[in-house]
């Protein structure tokens, strides 16, 4: 499995993701219509497939990431260990992602 | 004459030694050690964050203002807000010293990387205290 260049993707996805957080913090800060701008675009349809996006990206990354914090403390470097580690952070951001979503909807997101 | 008394004129540690693994970023393995630190501070807050980004789902301005205005969410914001901004700098520069090798390029790679993080991390935290004082 070479999962470690996604690491890095999602790294960079992330990176770049900030300026979407920056300007919805700075739109809640400036006043209803700003703020309403940034509601517009994440209800839009391309919006909210970045929005998932940037969360995969997110989950991915952190659960990528305890990855190699635990081979950076020298555990988990059986064969059989990487890939369960590394299948158990592909799955669990997937997976994760769309509970995430579930949930968003559930408690009123999607409005 | 006095000789200087430092560490490093008595060591025998040749000059090469001495700079030798400081590697293409010339600062060792500081780097490296904070991006360790803030990888588990994230590992940390990002239960809560995740929290306050459901508690403001759906909601207008004036509900968002006053959530991102109360201190707890504040405080737990502006420590992740803080801990992702050096995340991503010292990130970006390695994937930055991996692949640009020209070195002209490749310091305003990192320079504009420095500016980029700086600049997302303090507009975000400008916006978070506006909101805490209330104006």
């Amino acid at each position: 499995m070479a999962l470690s260049i996604v690491h890095r993707l999602t790294g960079v996805a992330l990176y770049f993701g900030t300026l979407l957080l920056a300007w919805w913090l700075i739109a809640a800060a400036s006043g209803p219509t700003a703020y309403a701008h940034v509601q517009a675009f994440t209800s839009s349809f391309l919006g909210r497939l970045i929005v998932f996006g940037y969360t995969w990206a997110l989950l991915h990354h952190l659960l990528s990431g305890i990855r190699h914090l635990v081979w950076d403390l020298g555990y988990g470097f059986k064969a059989s260990e990487r890939e369960a580690l590394t299948w158990g952070a592909l799955i669990g951001g997937i997976c994760l992602t769309v509970l995430l979503w579930i949930a968003a909807y559930a408690i009123g997101g999607g409005r | 004459m006095t000789a200087p008394n430092t560490e490093a004129t008595r060591s025998m540690r040749t000059p090469l030694a001495r700079v030798r693994n400081l590697g293409a970023s010339h600062s060792g393995t500081s780097d490296f050690w904070r991006q360790r630190l803030t990888a588990v501070a994230m590992v940390l807050l990002m239960v809560p964050v995740i929290v306050v980004v459901m508690m403001l789902l759906g909601r207008n301005q004036a509900g968002a203002a006053q959530i991102l205005g109360s201190p707890l969410v504040a405080i737990i914001l502006l420590l992740f807000i803080i801990a992702s901004a050096w995340h991503m700098k010292i990130g970006m520069q390695v994937v930055i010293e991996d692949y640009v090798q020209h070195e002209t390029t490749k310091l305003v790679a990192v320079m504009a990387n420095n500016f980029f993080s700086i600049a997302v991390a303090l507009a975000s935290i400008y916006a978070i205290l506006k909101l805490s004082s209330g104006v």
